[in-house]
């Protein structure tokens, strides 16, 4: 993992007008992997999913979707044949039936996948003639992430996609993802604000803020290196500076003082004992939290 | 026998799962020679990432508990390293059991007790040693 980037931006940038939307993006998803993209409303996920898939332009820096550059129009053309975007908003036509609309995506696409058609059919329990206007939007959003997974879309871009779904329809939604991923070299580019299965399914995260990445890396080195280090004083908690890289966050409430480390906390737990607390409690912080911490360190 | 981990608990599911099958050779569940699940049908009935699934298979490997046969799969090996005596570990939970109450004889609530427990093991030790 990690020899070839299916996806690199590079100082990328975005400015509607007044706004700007990305400052400065630095990412990179390895192949093979699923990696959660996490961010606050109007942080720059859409826009820069958006960019990735040639639908709007860049203002500056580069992007890159399969070591092709985004911003081409021919590359563009090939990077969306390979790619696959569902999103609320995908395009289905509502008055076609759902085997309507299979038939006619198929079309487009030559080695598409009967046999995965017939078992997401079942598994998104998706009727072939139900009209899509009819169905709900997790529903479409299914029947929008079957239609990606039978074309062999090497990448899979996904904005919400168990939105409006019940945790067992989740579910089945993510299973489908590990077995596609599991299947064939693939790479999931997975937008969500639902941290629980970021934390179940990917093995990457970016974290993205005012239109910049402020973390990233594997889940399990997140997980392995991010710490929260509580100390109870039997005064008020000393108004300390943690020096040191690492140090993600503090917060005095009290007696008690809390630090939120990104490197371990070996630094920060010296630092702490020279203290004189009365306790020291270090413990593994979940995706939720570290991701609180980091956005709220840069507010 | 390998149930889902905690994917939210901050604990690495790889680590988690290596302690499951070491817990399940530990207690007999597997036994030296066996196979164990394919590394996708795993993914799949745990709707984990299957390199993570590969990863924690890895990491077993690499510590002599699991041989990766190719073509084959994944087999307990016959001397695995974590084999303990079914004897210490019920001297263990009996530890555990006294220490425990102990504690509540204190009025520690069990709360209280997780909590030092979990701090206890995620605590970096002194002088080097590992950590998680």
């Amino acid at each position: 993992m990690g020899e070839s980037l299916i996806i690199e931006t590079s100082g990328l940038r975005k400015t509607f007008g007044e706004i700007e939307a990305l400052r400065g993006l630095d990412l990179q998803v390895p192949a093979g992997s699923i990696c959660g993209f996490l961010g606050r409303n109007g942080a720059g996920k859409t826009t820069t999913i958006k960019v990735l898939l040639g639908l709007i332009r860049a203002t500056g820096g580069e992007a890159r979707v399969f070591g092709l550059p985004a911003g081409e129009e021919r590359a563009s053309v090939e990077i969306r044949r390979r790619a696959a975007l569902v999103s609320e908003a995908e395009d289905l036509y509502g008055a076609m039936t759902v085997e309507q609309m299979i038939r006619f995506t198929a079309s487009f696409f030559p080695g598409w996948r009967s046999d995965l058609q017939a078992r997401l059919l079942r598994r998104f329990d998706l009727r072939s003639g139900t009209t899509i206007k009819r169905l709900s939007q997790g529903m479409r959003t299914r029947l929008a992430l079957l239609l990606a997974l039978c074309r062999g879309a090497e990448l899979l871009v996904l904005d919400e996609p168990t939105s409006g779904l019940d945790p067992a329809a989740a579910e089945e939604v993510l299973q489908a993802l590990v077995t596609y991923i599991a299947e064939e070299p693939k790479t999931i580019f997975l937008c969500s604000h639902q941290i629980a299965e970021i934390e179940q399914i990917a093995d990457r995260v970016a974290i993205i803020d005012h239109g910049r990445l402020v973390l990233s890396g594997s889940l399990d080195a997140l997980q392995r290196s991010f710490r929260r280090i509580s100390m109870v004083f039997d005064r008020d908690a000393p108004a300390v500076e943690f020096r040191g890289a690492g140090v993600a966050r503090v917060r005095r409430e009290g007696r008690a003082l809390t630090v939120f480390s990104n490197d371990g906390g070996d630094a920060v737990l010296d630092q702490a004992r020279a203290l004189h607390p009365v306790s020291v409690e270090v413990a593994p912080v979940g995706l939720k939290e570290i991701f609180f911490e980091t956005i709220a360190a840069e507010d | 026998m390998l149930f889902r981990p905690n994917a939210s608990s901050g604990l690495p599911i790889y680590l988690q799962l290596m302690e499951q099958v070491k817990h399940a050779i530990e207690t007999g569940a597997l036994r030296p020679g066996e196979q164990l699940p394919g590394i996708r049908p795993l993914a799949e009935q745990l709707v984990m990432n299957p390199n993570t699934v590969a990863k924690a298979y890895r990491e077993l490997e690499h510590e002599g508990v699991i041989e990766l046969r190719q073509g084959s799969g994944a087999f307990v090996s016959r001397n695995a390293a974590i084999r303990r005596a079914p004897d210490s570990l019920r001297a263990a939970q009996s530890m555990v059991a006294s220490t425990v109450q102990r504690l509540r004889g204190r009025g520690l609530g069990d709360d209280e007790i997780r909590r030092l427990v979990e701090a206890e093991i995620a605590r970096i030790p002194e002088k080097g040693g590992r950590r998680g």
